[in-house]
């Protein structure tokens, strides 16, 4: 029977129940004990973005290495990784169970773009730091609306300023024509060229052409592209709509110098576009290349070799996706260095945008990572790159947004 | 002018594929008068098979036979199996079936595969034909293709006893059991020629749009599109049809609307069509008796 006084009592208990985690969470150093520090993350284990996976596990490996070696500062870590299989809506699921069941200090390198996007609000409100979340959109970086969420690559919008300034600097006189996909990872590139263009935007960005991922493929909008008159040709599109530009660019016989974004280039997707056709290409990298020679012998590349063979299987060393992973779990050690014994989420947040010209065994030389309260864009740096048929060749310096 | 042209062929060519979706739908529309939402997905598992033989160092051509067969055999248990248990139940049932089809065969495949494209090979050389500048040899190859999937159906539906048996079957179930057809195996061989159709439409397709579970979801909408533009009891109407969608959708996105809407003003184009000529630009107008 429903009088005024159950439904208030009813309404009472409620928001007592409610109230739980939120005291819970409110604790000095939730998810921090004497002897253990937890730390959550999603990854997409199974689904479209399976690939990915191997960044978690190379994540966790690494932790196992560090814990074998007695921990940091004396505590062991207890990274927690769980499948999201690239939803956004599971995502969020398994980030409320982490945060509220594991009670786990913060997230550390949840991956994609949508995932992120879907559990950012919930961890702001909840002053959880989501730290060095494994995604380029530039949305990652706003310590002003969201101070407790950082990104970890170079953004999408860095590395299309980067090709902007070279083509300033290097063929001023450029007609360009873009191919973007129709979305925030398309239009990051386009607002990055402009935005190293200025004035000469309007003049120099001859013909933009947007696909969406749901068409077959981008030939119509190459052959467009190519009939503006445009001699500088940047792909900002995903690894299947690249390798399509690709190939088509150059089955046109378009002679373009031809800007790749650094999402779609690798080995695989290049041989799809047939690798004599994607001779010339440009991109901007900012990880050594595992399965590059050239590293053979540099003392980074060894570490990440003996590490993979010993914690991992030998087969992921030429993996560049799981040499990412290393390094990024590199830094998040520099971070937890750096708390000391202070391990409350405020301190971690603090130390991790206090990083200053942190160095990692695989990302290139020179590329550093930099944080400061108002930079929460720890990689600006990146290295212009050539296919010359067989792999990416760097040339000219580094360069930064 | 040359842009125009670039445009114009290889709209031909996409439509091309398209056009050959478009008669696996066809001919499962003509042998049972469903349309097929899992048709795509069966022709992407197809192609799957045969970048498998072609990988293990099966010649490109004795792949292609080898997985059109195969299809057709598929094609065949899949009506045995799975549809002919619903022979009896309402539309809807069968919606459902296939809907659920297309989820099992992607997840399937991307269980089996992964979800990475892979280079499908073409069978046509890499030089482009005849000097031919505005396509390459797989484009005019695909048209080819095309053209002769269409004179096969048209032939076998034409003049073969088992085609003409297959149309009464579909037309008139009852009359055809009194003249001694199968009917039920006439629908089982509808579903595997459809599925022997839709494989060449997969194997035609990869090339172009690289191999992924994925790569049939949009190809099959437009294949759709195409059906029922053309008519879909027509097969020379959806060939027709996939042809127009192709150019269309190229020429609308780059000189009509821009490439953002262009998907969407193709398909109120065809709406447009459809609500003046509601059997497609060639179907057959059918007048029922009360």
């Amino acid at each position: 029977m429903f009088t005024r006084r159950n439904l208030l009592l009813s309404g009472a208990a409620g928001a007592a129940l409610a109230g739980l985690p939120a005291v819970a969470l409110a604790e000095d150093m939730p998810g921090v004990t004497a002897t253990e520090i937890k730390i959550g993350q999603t990854m997409p284990y199974s689904g479209p973005a399976s690939a990915y996976g191997v960044i978690g596990r190379v994540e966790v490996a690494f932790v196992k290495m560090i814990n074998e070696q007695g921990g940091i500062n004396g505590r062991k870590i207890n990274l927690i990784s769980l499948d999201d299989g690239y939803s956004p809506p599971k995502a969020v699921e398994q980030i409320r169970r982490l945060a509220e069941q594991d009670k786990v200090a913060f997230i550390f390198q949840s991956l994609g773009t949508p995932s992120n996007v879907a559990i950012r609000s919930y961890l702001n409100e909840h002053k959880i730091p989501q730290l060095f979340v494994a995604t380029g959109a530039s949305l990652f970086g706003e310590p002003k609306q969201f101070p407790w969420t950082m990104g970890i690559n170079p953004s999408y919008r860095t590395e299309a300023i980067i090709y902007g300034k070279y083509i300033l600097a290097n063929m001023p006189d450029a007609k360009i024509g873009v191919l973007y996909q129709n979305d925030s990872f398309g239009k990051d590139y386009i607002d990055g060229l402009k935005a190293a263009l200025g004035d000469k935007a309007a003049k120099m960005i001859v013909k933009e052409a947007s696909y969406e991922v749901s068409e077959p493929t981008v030939d119509s909008q190459v052959v467009t592209l190519q009939g503006s008159g445009a001699n500088v040709f940047v792909i900002a599109a995903t690894p299947k709509f690249a390798a399509q530009a690709v190939r088509k660019s150059a089955d046109l016989g378009w002679k373009a110098e031809r800007f790749l974004t650094n999402v779609s280039v690798a080995y695989p997707i290049l041989k799809g576009a047939g690798l004599e056709k994607s001779k010339g290409l440009i991109t901007a990298a900012y990880v050594k290349d595992p399965a590059d020679p050239i590293w053979k012998d540099d003392p980074g590349y060894k570490a990440w070799a003996a590490f993979a063979t010993k914690y991992m299987t030998a087969s992921v060393i030429t993996d560049g996706n799981a040499a990412y992973g290393y390094s990024v779990a590199q830094v998040l050690m520099q971070v937890l260095k750096q708390c000391g014994n202070d391990l409350s989420r405020a301190n971690i947040l603090k130390q991790a945008a206090n990083l200053k010209d942190v160095k990692t065994a695989m990302f290139l030389p020179g590329v550093l990572v930099n944080t400061s309260p108002d930079n929460y864009f720890p990689i600006r740096t990146m290295q212009l790159q050539r296919f010359d048929g067989t792999r990416w060749v760097s040339f000219g310096k580094l360069l930064s947004d | 002018m040359s842009t125009f042209a670039h445009q114009f062929f290889s709209g031909l060519a996409m439509g091309g594929v398209y056009a050959i979706l478009a008669l696996a739908l066809v001919m499962i529309y003509q042998a049972t008068h469903l349309v097929n939402f899992a048709q795509g997905e069966m022709a992407m598992f197809a192609t799957y098979m045969a970048w498998n033989m072609m990988d293990s160092g099966l010649p490109y051509w004795a792949a292609f036979g080898l997985t059109v067969v195969l299809s057709f055999a598929a094609g065949v248990i899949i009506e045995r199996v799975i549809v002919r248990p619903f022979a009896k139940a309402p539309v809807l049932s069968m919606v459902i079936v296939f809907i659920g089809m297309v989820f099992i065969f992607n997840s399937v495949v991307g269980w089996i595969y992964g979800y990475e494209i892979k280079d499908f090979r073409s069978p046509f050389p890499e030089k482009a034909w005849f000097g031919n500048t505005l396509m390459s040899s797989h484009e005019s190859g695909v048209i080819v293709v095309t053209f002769l999937v269409l004179a096969l159906v048209y032939g076998f539906f034409r003049f073969t006893p088992l085609g003409l048996a297959m149309r009464a079957a579909a037309q008139n179930p009852a009359s055809s059991r009194l003249v001694g057809i199968k009917v039920g195996w006439m629908l089982a061989l509808g579903w595997g020629l459809a599925a022997a159709i839709g494989s060449i439409a997969g194997m035609m397709a990869a090339p172009v749009v690289y191999l992924d579970p994925n790569m049939m979801s949009s190809l099959l909408l437009y294949g759709f599109a195409a059906a029922v533009l053309g008519g879909i009891d027509n097969p020379w109407g959806a060939v027709a049809g996939g042809f127009i969608v192709g150019v269309m959708q190229n020429l609308v996105g780059a000189y009509l609307v821009g490439t953002q809407i262009q998907l969407s003003v193709a398909l109120v184009i065809i709406i447009g069509v459809l609500v003046m000529k509601p059997s497609g630009l060639f179907g057959r107008v059918i007048v029922t008796r009360v």
